[in-house]
């Protein structure tokens, strides 16, 4: 394809086609590999957050689609041309960055307008296009403030703004709500996710918060040390973790070291029908997965058991038992009842404790 | 919090050294400018007498408009050196940022005397580079406007102050958030805009602190003028200087010095406000 023909093309890909493809990559810094061979689709239209601790690799990867890092090795392509080759300023893609990076010495208006002017946008475009940008955000009435005296919320806003104002095919999102307090960035996360819906963007969106990535993403890049643990949607990922880390890490889970025998799971004194060759075993029950029981007489597909109440963490709604069965503490999440102690008998469904790869 | 007792000691020395080392020499200074001078001796006469002299007499003015666009050159050949170089430490020198930081400085801790005579040396008619030239067979003669003319003050002081122009500058753009860079790439633009749009604007507080640093220090120097100047690079503070010596005329070398004050204080004013113009805390 002619590069200068796809760069100038102001169609994006039809929604659910590949935009982005990440074949390969990895990035050193000296002795010290960040990410190894990363491969990764991103479907146009789609909300993808690559999730991981810091460290994971998950910054490293946005910044190298920006371009402001170049892989050590590997390719980027964006919808049929490839990206990594080329400088930030050629990419049609846009970055929101962590502490925004809105230009000091220009106003709201200003630094809106920055890209287009950079582009020598003729002026009347400029204007309507600024105005139509910071409608978008809310922002129309602090058009002539200066970034510093606008609170954290409102300059994530001018910061959106300012990247989207030049039509990215795909726009970077490097932990743009992690600056904000609780309750603000609960409603950046709705107006983020509306927004991306209203103009048919990508976002590639960088967090480590786990709930972020649980309630904005259509799927998530779950990193680990510079690899890729697992990609799939929220509740995917979270129904069936591939591994005892992503379970860990996606939600609160019982990880169930044991081993299974002619069919059968066990683990301390807990026991349930399994499939599989014999041999140890590693499962992710969720806290939501075990209930109360009436007995203790186990029906077929299921695990009984009887178990001290420890600990009682009350939230609202639901409230986090810690229960301990013969020596092994389990965690269970019930909706909300009242103080609770002594034993109790629980249960919970065999197909509910998923096996996990270590 | 501290006692009063405390407070009022600790802030007696840096009054007293005020005091004693600044406002009293300046207010000598002042006193003189409006006393009379008769048989070599000052006398305690108030008077206008020296500010009359100094506006009546072309040769003053000429000498004073003279050492500002000595200063001025300065200042700008400074600029031109002090800003590149800067500019490539900040932001493309990699590793080898902390040696050639090194390096720009290390100038510094050599005598200002040492290197007047190097330049002595260097530009003289029997120096340096006339003979360089001459052995290269480029010139047939030694050059003489190399040596004892402005061009060489402002050569020498070029040298000497460009460290003093290059630190604020660099101190600047060290300043500048990366990813302010970044972001400009980001939106569209390449190197050059971006030095343009973001660069530059973000760095003029420090530009405008080196410039003042070499517009002032030059303003005030003598040596340079003394070594290298000949009659052709003599400077205001060598008509101060021989006032206060040879010519015993202390009223009228204060008169001038008077003036010079002012113009500093007038110029540092301005720069401060350009200054809080452009910064952006």
């Amino acid at each position: 394809m002619n590069p200068s023909a796809a760069s100038s093309a102001e169609t994006a890909p039809a929604a659910g086609e590949v935009l982005l493809e990440v074949r390969g990559l990895a990035k050193s810094f000296g002795a010290r590999d960040v990410l190894k061979d990363i491969s990764l689709n991103i479907a146009s239209g789609e909300l993808l957050t690559l999730l991981g601790e810091s460290g994971s690799g998950k910054t490293t990867l946005l910044r190298l689609v920006a371009g402001f890092e170049q892989p050590t090795a590997g390719e980027i392509w964006m919808s049929g041309e490839r990206l990594d080759t080329l400088p930030p300023y050629k990419r049609r893609v846009n970055t929101v960055f962590q502490h925004y990076a809105l230009f000091p010495h220009l106003s709201v208006r200003e630094n809106v307008a920055y890209g287009l002017r950079v582009k020598k946008t003729s002026a009347a475009e400029i204007g309507g296009r600024v105005e139509e940008a910071l409608r978008m955000v809310k922002m129309q009435e602090f058009a002539e403030s200066r970034p510093s005296k606008l609170s954290g919320g409102q300059q994530q806003r001018v910061a959106l703004a300012r990247a989207l104002i030049n039509r990215p095919l795909l726009l970077l999102l490097d932990e743009p709500l992690s600056a904000l307090d609780a309750n603000l960035r609960k409603q950046m996360q709705s107006e983020l996710k509306s927004l991306q819906r209203e103009l048919g963007i990508t976002f590639l969106f960088v967090t480590h918060d786990q709930e972020e990535a649980m309630a904005l993403s259509d799927r998530i890049a779950l990193l680990r040390d510079g690899s890729l643990e697992q990609v799939a949607s929220p509740r995917e990922i979270y129904a069936h973790p591939a591994t005892a880390y992503t379970a860990q890490f996606i939600g609160q889970t019982n990880l169930l070291r044991g081993e299974i025998v002619n069919g059968t799971a066990r683990c301390g004194a807990l026991q349930w029908p399994a499939q599989g060759p014999s041999g140890p075993a590693i499962f992710s029950l969720r806290p939501e997965a075990i209930r109360f029981a009436s007995d203790n007489v186990a029906a077929s597909g299921t695990a009984r058991f009887r178990a001290a109440v420890q600990q009682q963490f009350f939230s609202g709604a639901s409230e986090l038992l810690e229960v301990n069965c013969g020596g092994q503490l389990l965690r269970v999440r019930i909706s909300a009842r009242g103080p609770l102690s002594g034993e109790h008998n629980f249960v919970f469904s065999a197909a509910d404790a998923i096996r996990v790869q270590e | 919090m501290y006692s009063r007792t405390y407070k009022t000691l600790v802030s007696i020395p840096p009054l007293l050294w005020v005091s004693l080392f600044l406002l009293l020499p300046y207010a000598l200074m002042f006193a003189h400018s409006f006393w009379a001078v008769q048989d070599g001796v000052v006398v305690h006469q108030w008077n206008l007498q020296n500010y009359a002299t100094l506006f009546s007499k072309p040769v003053y003015a000429e000498v004073l408009l003279r050492t500002m666009r000595i200063a001025a050159s300065v200042t700008l050949c400074s600029l031109l050196l002090g800003y590149p170089l800067a500019y490539y430490l900040s932001f493309h020198a990699g590793a080898r940022k902390e040696l050639l930081y090194q390096l720009v400085i290390v100038p510094l801790w050599v005598s200002y005397l040492v290197r007047g005579y190097a330049w002595k040396t260097i530009l003289g008619s029997e120096g340096v580079l006339n003979g360089f030239l001459q052995y290269l067979h480029l010139t047939h003669e030694p050059l003489a406007f190399l040596l004892y003319s402005p061009f060489a003050v402002v050569l020498m002081l070029t040298h000497i102050y460009t460290p003093f122009v290059f630190l604020p500058i660099y101190a600047a753009l060290e300043h500048i958030p990366r990813p302010l860079v970044e972001a400009s790439h980001d939106l569209g633009a390449g190197s050059a805009q971006t030095f343009l749009r973001v660069i530059l604007p973000l760095s003029i507080p420090g530009l405008l602190a080196g410039a003042t640093f070499a517009f002032v220090l030059s303003l005030g120097d003598f040596l340079a003028p003394l070594l290298v100047g000949g009659p052709s690079g003599t400077m205001i503070a060598n008509v101060v200087q021989s006032l206060f010596g040879a010519a015993l005329d202390w009223p009228l070398g204060a008169a001038i010095s008077v003036c010079i004050l002012l113009v500093i204080i007038s110029l540092l004013l301005l720069t401060e406000r350009l200054e809080k113009r452009w910064s952006f805390k």
